[in-house]
């Protein structure tokens, strides 16, 4: 006997131990209720991180642009109007006004990891008889790269942009019959063309837009877009990715830009996000029942096996609360017990799971993620349902009457 | 008159009062015992001998009635105050041991003293080897109660109604599920233990050589005190 230990622990643990098959049941059917709980949030966390992951490491998490061109209703005098309609204009490719001085505004807020000017446009690239309609990015690769990781999708040749070079997506360069080193010609809305090298060739994982994306140097596209010296957008990175709307809303704010984070061009991610949340919550809540009532269901029929004891507990001197507090530290020992091992069932499994599942291209289907927090979580609800659990059969015991537990 | 450890002032027991099976089954028990007293409680089945063990033994309350314990009235106390008072002044020995069988035989008998004080301590276990050498047990201490005969099991419970060094031990059939030879074996402990340290006794027992061996016998008939 444990000479530290309490008297109603060293009952509670040797009750346990002496219904060994009880026991190992009870436990097994925690370890699996807590493993699924384990296994799904580590999973959802990986694939969330995944996905997290490529759409911030493909786009800016801030771009400012050119405020939306409005038209102004033409007046005759005070509240006469010349036509009763208003037209919205079309939105010419323009320049952010003063975008040097914006940047550097920009470089000096503490939130901002990174920025950098670009120049994007619509062209045609041709290349012999056929020709597609593509998207150019003029960047400045130094300070774009650390926005977007373009080198990290480079899947042919290398990300190098002098003002005669140009990298495309890989499904732009099939449709083109163009490989590396080939030379395309790349000839804007106005007439402008310029011939340009393929120095690489990438794939951004999505079909679309591997079919339009181009970058090249920021003065080639200035040039072939009309406009010298000017830039469309200021790509941004933040120190918070999740404060991004709250920098952007504050930048816009103060700059006469129109600043659009992460956050609210991918609304629809995170839509999908809570949907996930929400399902994995449920499933949670059903796992987290199943398991109390398996913990209760178990004790309900100890407290009828073991009611002679009990009875002969409170004969000896043994208090309400005694026989109370021995069911509940069996109920929460079975909870943190069960946890234990569930999370090692979840552990496991989502190891196995990864190393089996692979994306067609053999890559990981997603990272493996565990946070302590989540294990420390866990183990702690865990231990929280086998105590609430507990408490209908530890009353049950405590409210027995000694003669009657005696007698059986 | 020697000090008093137990009296009883027409003490009655009914059940489902207020019902129409409305049962009075003790009817106005008089009964007073002296420190190192050895009573033998006898009677035929359903006589209500048990009813009156329980509620010497703070187990049940009386219907109406007064019960002392050392002098001390229990009608007055609570529920805390009779679980104190039970654990430290009365043993108990049941016909069927009524070990915990989680427990080796020494656990069992360190058991009151656990409850009492809440953590096992070196001196509880130290009481508990000497209750075991001195009901002849000390060798088989460390086994479990379900691998020891059913004479063996009861010196256990008798050592552990012992541990609390309790004024009154009350025993119900303590003899009835044992042999004779058993049976003579586990009596003269408990007759041992009455005459050395002076701990009073209330035996039910339904074995008439038994009872003569005692100082004293009481006879319950239903629910009365038939004679003495």
């Amino acid at each position: 006997m444990n000479r530290w230990l309490p008297f109603e622990w060293i009952a509670a643990v040797r009750f346990l131990r002496e219904g060994r098959a009880q026991t190992l049941f009870i436990i097994s059917g925690i370890a699996i209720g807590v493993g699924v709980i384990v296994f799904m949030s580590a999973l959802l966390t990986g694939l969330q991180a995944n996905f997290l992951k490529r759409v911030l490491t493909s786009q800016a998490q801030i771009q400012l642009l050119p405020p939306d061109q409005v038209a102004r209703p033409l007046r005759n005098g005070p509240g006469e109007f010349e036509s009763a309609t208003i037209q919205r204009p079309s939105q010419r490719t323009i320049s952010i006004d003063q975008w040097p001085k914006i940047r550097d505004r920009m470089l000096a807020i503490p939130e901002i990891t990174a920025v950098s000017p670009t120049m994007s446009g619509s062209a045609l690239a041709v290349r012999g008889d056929a020709s597609r309609a593509i998207s150019i990015s003029g960047i400045e690769p130094a300070s774009y790269f650390r926005i977007v990781r373009v080198p990290d999708y480079i899947v042919a040749g290398e990300a190098r942009l002098t003002s005669d070079d140009i990298i495309v997506g890989t499904e732009l360069a099939k449709d083109l019959g163009a490989s590396l080193g080939d030379k395309l010609r790349v000839q804007a809305a106005s007439g402008t063309a310029v011939v340009l090298k393929i120095t690489g060739v990438i794939d951004l994982g999505n079909k679309a837009a591997n079919e339009r994306s181009s970058y090249v140097a920021l003065r080639t596209a200035q040039s072939l877009l009309g406009t010298i010296g000017g830039v469309t957008t200021i790509d941004l990175t933040v120190r918070d990715i999740y404060a991004a709307e709250t920098v952007a809303r504050r930048i816009q704010a103060s700059n006469a830009v129109q600043a659009d984070s992460w956050i609210r061009t991918n609304a629809q991610f995170f839509t999908a996000i809570n949907a996930q949340q929400t399902s994995n919550n449920l499933i949670r809540v059903f796992v987290a029942l199943s398991v109390a009532f398996g913990i209760a269901a178990v004790l309900v029929v100890s407290v009828i096996q073991r009611s002679k004891d009990i009875g002969i507990l409170r004969a000896m001197g043994g208090s309400r609360g005694q026989v109370l507090r021995i069911f509940l530290i069996q109920g929460g020992l079975l909870g943190f017990v069960g946890a234990l091992l569930g999370s090692a069932v979840g552990v496991g499994g989502l190891v196995y799971w990864h190393s089996t599942v692979k994306q067609a291209d053999g890559s990981e289907m997603f990272p493996l993620v565990f946070e302590r927090s989540l294990f420390v979580i866990t183990a702690v609800l865990a231990t929280i349902t086998g105590l609430l659990a507990a408490m209908f059969p530890a009353l049950r015991a405590a409210r027995l009457d000694p003669v009657e537990a005696i007698r059986g | 008159m020697g000090e008093e450890v137990l009296r009883l002032e027409g003490v009655r027991k009914s059940y489902n009062i207020g019902q129409p099976s409305e049962t009075e089954v003790l009817h106005g028990i008089d009964l007073r015992l002296e420190r190192g007293q050895f009573l033998a409680l006898t009677g035929p089945s359903g006589s209500g001998k048990s009813t009156l063990l329980n509620i010497i033994g703070l187990l049940d309350r009386p219907t109406s009635g007064r019960l002392f314990i050392k002098g001390q009235d229990t009608g007055m106390l609570g529920d805390a105050a009779i679980t104190r008072l039970r654990g430290h002044t009365i043993g108990f020995v049941f016909q069927d041991h009524h070990l915990i069988s989680a427990f080796t035989a020494q656990e069992n008998v360190m058991m009151p003293m656990l409850v009492d004080r809440g953590f096992p301590g070196a001196d509880i276990a130290a009481r508990a080897g000497d209750l075991m050498e001195r009901v002849g047990l000390a060798r088989v201490a460390g086994n479990l109660a379900a691998n020891m005969s059913g004479g063996q099991q009861q010196r256990v419970a008798i050592a552990r109604a012992l541990a609390m060094n309790p004024d009154l031990v009350l025993a119900d059939e303590p003899t009835g599920n044992l042999d004779t030879k058993s049976a003579n074996s586990v009596f003269e402990l408990m007759r041992q233990v009455n005459r050395d340290s002076g701990t009073s006794f209330l035996m039910v027992t339904h074995n008439l050589d038994l009872a003569r061996r005692c100082d004293r016998i009481v006879d319950v008939v239903d629910g009365r005190i038939a004679g003495e």
